[in-house]
């Protein structure tokens, strides 16, 4: 099973960590944000709701803006820009 | 989009009229089994709750080292303070089925193993429980991780019995309350030689706090004040200070708002509030915890009975308990004791004695599954977890893959083996002991905080390995 970390476009990247459980797509959205340049995109896909309330603070607490969040077949999908 | 909010409803109708059914054939074949009804249910409660504020103690320590997230660890002191404030009450009313358990480092050590399993596997014993609920497949595998490392952990000897210190077994063979043939594993020299013979503490009874204060003020100032309180506060203190305090003075200062004391308040506040839903269900928790101790105590009342043994008993069910007439029933909420007995109730079927131990043989007996009171309690948390995750459709069955297998698993048996040295899991050997006024409750969350931190040094060595082989494309 592999985690999926690939650049979009300019600025944008994709991160999807279906499949994986507490407490990978937290970690890897840490250092995939890590990573990124302010101001850039991440669409983060994932399937594990308790990640969810954490990634929600841990993008509040480092400046991070949550821009969408949808829910697509199972898949939580979070848009997110680099603060 | 509707079709599958309506089926899932449905789902949920279904789960809980199979357990209403369940406990009416229980009820309908005999009133003892009330007892074992209302486990199922408080199970149910706790289930739903833990789902709902995604309360899963492993993301505390897991969640603040490695994204910096004091979410979890915040909620879990509130669920303390108001547990603690509950038990009060029960203790002066002589309506608490507590018991304190053996002081030592046992529970330090214990708690580090259990910490780093709990990371490992992606849960804590109730988190797993509540995410099996929700369809994560390798929750299950934690459980049954958790189930048989604890079960063959107890049950083994022969050389690992030459393991232990001599003097452990010389006090473990002079105990006279232990039949020979039940002192054969390591565990039961380990137990008998070593933990049991240490102190047992509850604060509000110790000379120095009943000399200060009697009735509700001794329980409320011993157990509840210095035991819980005080040291949660601590925690929240140094939580805010290391982890949250420069972000949000950042914020204030961009705001151009005070940073004075006030803001030091607003920031410890902040904390508390920053996730509503896991800080409300920390406060539920805390008090659904103090009335399941006051229904068991009040069905313990009515029975006249202080084990649900003697009920088995009575009922004709001898071969469910322990020679000393009991089987686990612990009056509150707990997990792992009743995991360990689901995994040594199938080795027994397949032949495996695993009553010629102090754990299975005298203290906690081997009940028929369907007639084991805290399992019972257990399958309730799942099934309140899968009611709540189908009606917020948030329930979807994942099968465990890879690495994950090994994660789950591994760190299943990490905390089997780490429960059973400290005598109980982050609910039985820390929340539970800390708000009933026993300081030893500390020492094993000090250890599972401890393996907590060597758990997420190890993720995020493994994660940065991971995240360079895909980052070798750009």
């Amino acid at each position: 099973m592999a985690m999926k970390f690939e650049k979009k476009g300019d600025g944008t990247y994709m991160l999807d960590v279906c499949g994986y459980v507490c407490p990978h797509p937290q970690i890897y959205t840490k250092k995939s944000l890590e990573k990124m340049e302010e101001g850039d995109i991440l669409e983060l896909i994932f399937d594990n709701p308790s990640s969810g309330e954490t990634i929600v603070q841990m993008c509040d607490q480092a400046g991070h803006e949550i821009l969408e969040k949808k829910e697509e077949g199972g898949k939580l999908i979070y848009r997110i820009e680099k603060g | 989009m509707e079709n599958i909010e309506k089926r899932n409803q449905v789902w949920a109708f279904i789960v809980t009229g199979v357990l209403a059914l369940i406990s009416l054939i229980y009820y309908n074949a005999d009133v003892y089994y009330i007892y074992l009804v209302v486990y199922i249910w408080f199970g149910f409660a706790y289930g739903m709750m833990l789902q709902y504020g995604r309360f899963c103690m492993a993301s505390a320590s897991r969640d603040l080292f490695a994204a910096g997230v004091p979410r979890m660890a915040v909620g879990i002191l509130i669920a303390l303070v108001f547990f603690s404030l509950v038990s009060v009450f029960l203790s002066a009313t002589n309506m608490s089925t507590f018991h304190p358990g053996p002081i030592g480092p046992h529970e330090v050590v214990g708690g580090i193993i259990f910490g780093v399993g709990m990371v490992l596997a992606g849960g804590c014993a109730s988190g797993s429980l509540y995410k099996i609920g929700e369809g994560n497949g390798t929750s299950i595998l934690s459980i049954l991780g958790i189930s048989f490392g604890q079960a063959i952990f107890v049950d083994v000897g022969g050389v690992f019995n030459k393991l232990l210190p001599q003097s452990w077994v010389e006090t473990a063979e002079a105990t006279k309350w232990i039949p020979a043939d039940k002192m054969t594993s390591w565990f039961d020299h380990f137990l008998a030689g070593y933990v049991l013979i240490k102190p047992q503490i509850v604060l509000a009874d110790t000379k120095a706090i009943s000399s200060m204060a009697g009735g509700t003020m001794k329980y409320f100032l011993g157990n509840s004040l210095i035991n819980t309180i005080i040291p949660s506060l601590l925690v929240l203190f140094l939580i805010y200070y290391f982890y949250t305090r420069k972000g949000f003075m950042k914020k204030r200062k961009k705001k151009k708002a005070s940073t004075g004391f006030g803001a030091e308040i607003a920031g410890i506040w902040n904390i508390v509030t920053a996730s509503q839903r896991t800080t409300f269900m920390g406060i539920l928790i805390g008090i659904t915890a103090g009335i399941h101790i006051f229904t068991m105590k009040g069905m313990q009342i009515r029975f006249a009975v202080n084990n649900f043994g003697q009920l088995l008993t009575r009922m004709g069910h001898t071969g469910d308990v322990s020679i000393t007439g009991k089987v686990f029933d612990p009056g509150y909420w707990y997990i792992t004791t009743q995991e360990s007995q689901f995994a040594g109730w199938i080795m027994e079927k397949l032949g495996w004695n695993v009553r010629d131990n102090v754990f299975f043989g005298i203290m906690n007996g081997l009940p028929e599954l369907w007639r084991n009171p805290a399992l019972w309690m257990s399958l309730g948390i799942i099934f309140g977890a899968m009611v709540m995750a189908l009606l917020k459709k948030e329930f979807k069955f994942k099968l465990p893959k890879g690495e994950l297998i090994v994660w789950g698993l591994g760190g299943g048996l990490l905390m089997g083996i780490g429960a059973r040295i400290a005598l109980g899991c982050n609910i039985g050997a820390f929340f539970i002991r800390v708000a009933g006024g026993d300081p030893g409750g500390w020492l094993f969350g000090i250890g599972m905080v401890l393996g907590g931190y060597a758990g997420v040094r190890f993720f995020n060595w493994w994660t940065d390995r991971k995240m360079a082989k895909e980052m070798e494309a750009f």
